[in-house]
């Protein structure tokens, strides 16, 4: 690849954007179309502006109530993956039960949460943690089941405990799956906490859009969808960079092996 | 035994002494069957044979022939469903702790240095688990000297991805004789090479055997493998499994790679060949 064409690799998403938010402007300013139905790029950054310090209060409640939520989806997800991948009774057992838990929405959870806990925080960290410990478990899990068989062979030739192989191969190997679902988890966890904050919060970003949306404050309500969205792609980042770091094995395709 | 120390790869010393109970390794198949859970069918069936501490044997067949389920008998990872296994006098009850073993598939692993990967046995077999921390540095020295024998110095810290195949298969033997089993089992170790580094590790595996002695079992559908390193050669049948011939190979050691464009080797081959064409045609 040359450098040219790489640098115009890296330049491509923000050329594309950029494109995308002149467009957007040009609609809304071409036909006129109101503020209350669909606000331009401008007017969403005004707001943001505007509100700078409100925003920053909720989303700094949203960003920790989503980190709490994720901790304990990694905690709980490693744990259940560890038992449903190490023996293919408890995989057996455990995972149809997971996915049929899995495919309740988790919005309509939120009610039995808070009748439990009441409105506020502890419900929006609850549904961002069930919401994103599935793709941990199944990716921990899958990594552990998937041993080949040859290196099992060897191993238990060498009369290798089930501890041994979990800790010498298993666990190893399920850490680029584990890294990968990190990405997809801290997304959905962020998905969690503002469906929770729009239904039963007082404080959030959710709950910011929630009340901007019922005066009809719609740049607000965009301004909002805008912070969530740059939260959520920067933790993604930040698990995608952690993974490059830890699991660099796994990636050799892309590396400069 | 002079040949082993000359071997340069007895840089730690051997924890259980070989020649306190004579030499090890032999292995005798009485009448036996197996047949895998859910099928009517033995894998395979009536195998009698005996084999020699020191002696490499090769198993050749058509494929699905049952070699690969001869490996996982003479190895203990299946039980017999008739009859038994002996090893050494004893009737194998269970995955057997002196054997090590190699695939078509090196299946390192990816994490770890090549290094640390043909350490893995150490890190997993007793006795040199539980002195592992201890000795680490006498075990990583012989494991530099293995790895130097099969021509992988200066590749010790590279990982398994960074090497060619040969080199992986290379790194895989090493791993599979490192805790200096009395007993190397390879399925079809060299069928998914091409054929230079293919006879190339032809002449790694017969020097490190030649200088170590332990007892061989090598399945293949390679026939000129089979003859070029093998002392004795066993045709099985096609599924279910029989033992339909055993040519011992009287060509002298040790032998060098021109021996397989010789008479005598190409009439075993020939030979091992027609038995084998016998058996697919009926």
């Amino acid at each position: 690849m040359t450098p040219l064409s790489r640098r115009a690799e890296r330049a491509a998403p923000w050329i594309l954007a950029a494109v995308i938010l002149v467009a957007w402007e040009a609609v809304c300013r071409g036909f006129r179309v109101s503020e209350f139905i669909f606000p331009a790029p401008t007017a969403i950054v005004a707001a943001l502006v505007e509100f700078a310090g409100p925003i920053a209060g909720h989303a700094w409640k949203t960003f920790w109530t989503t980190m709490a939520g994720f901790a304990i989806g990694v905690a709980v997800g490693l744990l259940l993956g560890f038992v449903v991948g190490s023996s293919r009774v408890t995989y057996s057992a455990v995972y149809p039960l997971l996915v049929g838990f899995n495919s309740v929405p988790k919005a309509a959870f939120v009610p039995v949460l808070v009748v439990w806990f009441g409105i506020g925080t502890i419900p929006a960290i609850l549904t961002a943690f069930l919401i994103c410990f599935f793709p941990i478990v199944v990716n921990v899990a899958t990594g552990l089941a998937t041993l080949e068989p040859e290196l099992e062979d060897v191993l238990r030739s060498l009369g290798a405990t089930r501890r041994d192989v979990l800790f010498k191969v298993g666990l190893p190997r399920s850490l680029p799956f584990f890294f990968a679902s990190l990405k997809v988890a801290i997304t959905l966890a962020f998905v969690g906490t503002v469906v929770s904050e729009t239904v039963a919060s007082n404080d959030g970003i959710g709950y910011l859009m929630m009340s901007a949306g019922s005066s009809m404050r719609m740049p607000l309500v965009f301004a909002g969808l805008a912070v969530i969205g740059v939260m959520a792609m920067l933790m993604y980042e930040l698990f995608a960079a952690v993974e490059r770091r830890t699991t660099a094995w796994a990636h050799r395709g892309q590396a400069a092996a | 035994m002079a040949d082993r120390a000359a071997a340069g790869l007895r840089a730690a010393p051997r924890a259980v002494p070989a020649s306190a109970a004579g030499p090890r390794g032999r292995v005798e198949f009485r009448d036996v069957f197996l047949a895998y859970e859910g099928h009517d069918e033995f894998a395979v069936e009536a195998i009698s044979l005996a084999i020699e501490p020191g002696e490499f044997v090769a198993i050749v067949g058509p494929s699905g022939c049952g070699k690969s389920t001869f490996m996982k008998l003479a190895s203990g990872l299946k039980p017999a469903t008739r009859g038994e296994v002996v090893v050494d006098g004893q009737r194998v009850g269970g995955p057997l702790k002196i054997v090590g073993m190699a695939f078509q598939a090196p299946t390192l692993l990816p994490w770890r240095t090549t290094l640390d990967n043909v350490l893995l046995p150490l890190e997993i077999v007793e006795p040199y688990r539980s002195s592992f921390r201890r000795e680490r540095v006498a075990y990583a020295a012989r494991a530099r000297a293995l790895l130097a024998t099969v021509g992988l110095a200066g590749y010790e810290q590279e990982f398994p991805w960074q090497l060619s195949g040969g080199m992986q298969q290379r790194a895989s033997i090493c791993r599979a004789l490192v805790h200096e089993p009395e007993m190397l089992l390879l399925d079809e170790p060299f069928g998914a090479l091409d054929a230079f580094t293919r006879e190339e590790l032809w002449c790694v595996l017969r020097d490190l055997w030649q200088a170590q002695r332990f007892t061989v079992i090598l399945v293949t559908h390679d026939l000129r493998e089979a003859v070029f390193l093998a002392d004795t050669v066993y045709v099985m049948s096609r599924r279910p499994g029989r033992v339909v011939a055993r040519r011992a190979v009287d060509l002298p050691r040790p032998r060098d790679l021109d021996v397989t464009y010789t008479d005598a080797f190409s009439g075993i081959v020939h030979e091992l060949r027609d038995r084998i064409g016998a058996i697919r045609r009926t």
